[in-house]
């Protein structure tokens, strides 16, 4: 089953499956998240978004709305 | 020859530049728009070389200002700032990713050195890179490794930039980069380019985590209450260094330019060239040194929260808050400051790199009320607001106070979501960011960040600033020849031959001051300040506190022949409540008040804000435009205020 990464739960490792073609793709593509990686999300801002994701060892943080273009799998 | 020291945000990148040139540095902007420009010179063995700070960026491809300016300089060869070699600064702990950039860059065909910071924290880590492996994949670059918070690496940096080879070599992958113009075709040239980088196996034990110490303090300060309460103890703790702390090197400073005036009165030959100088000139430099420790105090803190790695969790907790309005997670640092004074404030929206995110924030920034408000609003409050208390508890006069507070932050908001919709944007802003792991700050990279900040104020802003004082003093002490008739009369007058040597002191002055070119200017506009509940000699007031909002209070001292010192302070409130006009109502009625303290709400009331927004903007487009909305707003809600309450 296929989710994107603004619904994962927190603490939950998932796999990117793909990320939707759009104007931001390219910069999630820089901050490593690209087809393949393992990524999950380690905590929220108050509302629940933003969302801090880790990776590679990596926090990045990302609106709700950017996380939407991102595909991804149970690992 | 020129050097671009480029990299990753958080990578210890103006680390490396402060450690290579030392406070030979000067600070500016690339040509046509608004992003820091670091420049210094550094000596290598057999040279000596212009060093050029980049902004930070993740890529060749542009999504936000700073990386436009990036990519706009790279890829073109007959730009004034494009380098003849690169020296890229890699975070070692981070390896893979941050040579996205720096394979993109050995493409484009840059003599190129990888310097591999933080080289301690990733081999605390217990990471192994292959440099040798590293070396291989890219034969044309000069690779060494540094240690920039301890100085560690500054000499390996300047020995290698003699020996960087030439542009000749074999791609890495071979594209020609400039030619991609789409997202798509972006996006799959970095994926390729991350699956190579990957695959060459150069990092061992690489970690899956994060540091556990930065996760642990991030669930506190990102919490949805301790980490709002922890944030706004933070801004109590600079707004009481901004407010009250600063206030004792600003009246030293005041005191010394004021001491400065008296002694070149006294000492200069008498004439219009001293007095341009003692009353124009220095009164106008005092006023821009003034503020110097409001901003270096800012900016101290900006600095620390910035280098610790806190202020990117303000953002984060911020963002979702800001957004409706139109305003990022990173506009709330420079809107809170504002609230003591908008210059810092407005320059600190630099950290801002959407540009209309960041344009907004310095629009609506002085609505925000500053501490140059304070003596206006306590003068007209204890002059129209009775001193009554709501059910016992609440002071009026203190709701009042909170009122014009809250009514500040309101149209800033407000007008930040009208901006929204009007200013136009090029592409879509954005908060996907870092959040970059806390560290303990390099007080020597604060040091720097203050002393630039201050210094540009200093030397572009305070220009204008100059000029501006000047012209006002020359406008408020110069008049149609009429004057000296009128002084004529005035001595022989009753009222001044029997009043005492101060007093007549205080009576010419006001004279004078209402018979200058701001004086008849003050008479010549009453028509249209009338409607608002003004009369001429709120007029002048109004017109001379355009040099700062404060002046307000000194100028209508001048005018009602008080005196213009705070001691004075009673003496004007009982002068003004007596004022009756021709048909002898009382001039600062409630309506009058009121309508005042709401014009000075909102109406652009400082010279030294709209010269920052000149820098800041880079032109004088928006300063006018925000002059004239201010102005509009401030003119419609007085004149509202006024007639309602008439």
């Amino acid at each position: 089953m296929s989710q994107t990464l603004d619904s994962i739960s927190l603490h939950q490792l998932v796999e990117i499956s793909a990320i939707a073609s759009s104007a931001i793709a390219p910069k999630l593509s820089e901050m490593g998240l690209t087809k393949g990686q393992k990524i999950k999300a380690i905590f929220k801002a108050p509302f629940g978004d933003p969302i801090a994701y880790e990776i590679n060892g990596n926090i990045i943080s990302m609106r709700k709305e950017e996380a939407m273009q991102v595909e991804v799998q149970m690992a | 020859m020129k050097i671009a020291l480029l990299g990753n945000p958080n990578t210890g990148k103006s680390t490396v530049f402060n450690m290579l040139t030392g406070l030979r540095q000067q600070v500016g902007n690339f040509p046509g728009v608004t992003v820091d420009k670091k420049q210094g010179s550094i000596k290598t063995p057999n040279h000596t070389q212009q060093l050029i700070d980049f902004p930070g960026a993740y890529s060749i491809f542009a999504r936000s200002l700073d990386e436009q300016v990036v990519q706009d300089v790279l890829t073109n060869k007959e730009h004034t700032d494009f380098p003849d070699a690169v020296i890229y600064v890699a975070d070692a702990a981070n390896l893979e990713r941050n040579l996205l950039f720096f394979s993109q860059l050995y493409d484009l065909g840059f003599p190129i050195l990888l310097v591999l910071n933080m080289w301690d924290r990733a081999q605390r880590k217990g990471l192994r890179i292959d440099i040798e492996k590293l070396q291989q994949q890219f034969p044309a670059a000069t690779i060494v490794t540094a240690n920039a918070r301890v100085a560690i690496g500054k000499d390996r940096i300047l020995q290698a930039l003699d020996q960087l080879q030439n542009g000749d070599r074999t791609p890495f992958f071979d594209l020609d980069l400039t030619t991609l113009q789409t997202d798509s075709t972006q996006t799959d040239n970095t994926n390729a380019r991350l699956d190579k980088l990957r695959n060459i196996g150069l990092v061992q034990n690489a970690p899956t985590t994060p540091v556990n110490s930065s996760t642990r303090l991030d669930r506190i300060l990102t919490h949805r209450i301790y980490g709002y309460l922890i944030f706004t103890a933070v801004l109590l703790v600079i707004f009481q260094f901004i407010f009250s702390f600063a206030s004792i090197p600003m009246d030293f400073i005041d005191g010394q330019f004021v001491r400065l005036s008296a002694w070149g009165a006294a000492n200069l030959p008498e004439g219009l060239l001293s007095k341009l100088i003692t009353q124009g000139l220095i009164p106008g430099i005092g006023g821009v040194f003034v503020f110097v420790p409001q901003i270096a105090i800012l900016f101290f803190f900006i600095a620390l929260l910035e280098e610790s790695g806190y202020l990117s969790r303000v953002v984060f907790i911020m963002d979702r808050i800001m957004r409706p309005f139109g305003l990022n997670g990173k506009s709330v640092v420079p809107l809170l400051s504002s609230v003591a004074c908008a210059i810092p404030g407005i320059m600190s929206a630099r950290t801002i790199s959407d540009w209309k995110e960041r344009l907004i924030t310095i629009l609506v920034a002085p609505f925000m009320s500053c501490s140059a408000r304070i003596p206006v609003y306590t003068l007209l409050i204890s002059l129209v607001i009775p001193k009554t208390y709501i059910g016992s508890i609440l002071n009026l006069q203190g709701l009042v106070l909170f009122g014009l507070y809250a009514l500040g932050i309101l149209f800033a908001l407000g007008t930040a979501f009208l901006l929204r919709l009007i200013v136009k944007s090029g592409k879509p802003g954005f908060h996907l960011m870092e959040l970059p792991e806390y560290k303990a700050p390099r007080f020597y990279n604060v040091g720097i960040a203050v002393y630039e900040k201050v210094k540009i104020f200093i030397f572009d802003a305070g220009k204008i600033i100059v000029a501006i004082s000047v012209l006002l003093w020359a406008l408020a002490s110069y008049g149609p020849s009429s004057r000296e008739t009128k002084l004529n009369e005035l001595k022989v007058s009753a009222s001044y031959t029997k009043a005492s040597p101060s007093q007549q002191q205080e009576l010419e002055n006001s004279l004078l001051l209402s018979q200058s070119y701001i004086g008849h200017f003050g008479k010549w506009m009453e028509p249209a300040i009338a409607p608002l509940g003004y009369d001429w000699k709120i007029g002048i007031a109004l017109l001379s506190s355009f040099a700062a909002r404060e002046v307000f209070v000194g100028s209508l001292a001048t005018i009602y022949a008080v005196g213009d010192d705070t001691d004075n302070n009673k003496r004007l409130v009982q002068k003004l409540r007596d004022e009756k006009n021709e048909s002898g109502q009382v001039v600062y009625s409630l309506a009058t008040g009121a309508s005042l303290l709401v014009f000075y709400v909102f109406a652009m009331q400082c010279m030294a804000t709209l010269a920052v927004v000149k820098r800041e903007t880079n032109s004088w487009k928006w300063p006018l435009i925000q002059l004239a909305f201010m102005g509009i707003i401030a003119y419609l809600s007085a004149f509202v205020v006024y007639q309602v309450l008439l």
